[in-house]
């Protein structure tokens, strides 16, 4: 399982800071387009996104315990 | 401990503390007030949240780019979470270097990187409602969804 994280309007929008998806062997990409076709979830195109605490890419690919996190445009400061 | 994500209000003299040492000639700080008008628009009160595991680690990456570029500076910076009201501070940053330009510049690289890279988010609550700010700089950060390979490899 991958463990989701979401901030912000991402976890206002689906009332939940984290999810447990199955997951294992999908890119970023596909875990995006899971999520918006399982919880209609907009916005996921102007996030970046952090595996295990570490800003990657699109086509990362994710393994069974892996901490994703989508990450809105920050605003810290 | 010199980046740190806190619930309390910040001491800014703590953090002042953490870089202060016999080699600088120069220690400016930085701190950020949370601002009644924006644009005309009133804010009542704000909530900053922070992934905070990874906000420290990129505060952690914000210290080890200056370092590079300033060598004999000290960074230490910590950010508020929580509710914050009007004048409350809701970061400070203190920077030691030999000589004060240094001091300066790098303080300002500091901020300016923390609005890149910190996964930190400000709720405003106006008169008239809420919103997430999603970009304070008025720019837009990540065109392509992401920051640049520049911004978070360095």
């Amino acid at each position: 399982m991958i463990n989701v994280l979401l901030f912000a309007q991402l976890k206002d929008e689906l009332g939940k800071e984290t999810l447990s998806i199955e997951g294992n062997g999908m890119s970023v990409a596909e875990l995006k387009g899971k999520m918006r076709v399982d919880f209609q979830l907009e916005g996921l195109e102007t996030v970046m996104t952090a595996v295990n605490e570490e800003f990657a890419d699109d086509d990362t690919i994710l393994s069974d315990g892996d901490t994703v996190a989508f990450i809105p445009p920050v605003s810290g400061g | 401990m010199n980046y740190n994500i806190s619930k309390e209000p910040i001491v800014i003299q703590e953090v002042i503390d953490k870089v202060v040492n016999r080699n600088a000639g120069a220690v400016t700080t930085f701190i950020g007030t949370v601002r009644e008008m924006t644009k005309g628009k009133k804010t009542l009160f704000l909530i900053y949240e922070a992934y905070e595991p990874m906000a420290i680690k990129k505060l952690e990456q914000i210290g080890s780019e200056i370092k590079e570029r300033w060598p004999d500076a000290e960074t230490a910076i910590t950010h508020r979470v929580g509710k914050l009201e009007i004048t409350d501070i809701a970061v400070v940053i203190a920077v030691s270097t030999p000589h004060r330009n240094d001091a300066y510049e790098a303080n300002r690289y500091a901020i300016e990187r923390i609005k890149e890279i910190v996964p930190i988010w400000k709720k405003e609550h106006w008169e008239d409602g809420d919103t997430w700010v999603g970009n304070q700089l008025e720019t837009v950060p990540y065109p392509s969804g992401k920051p640049e390979k520049g911004d978070i490899d360095d």
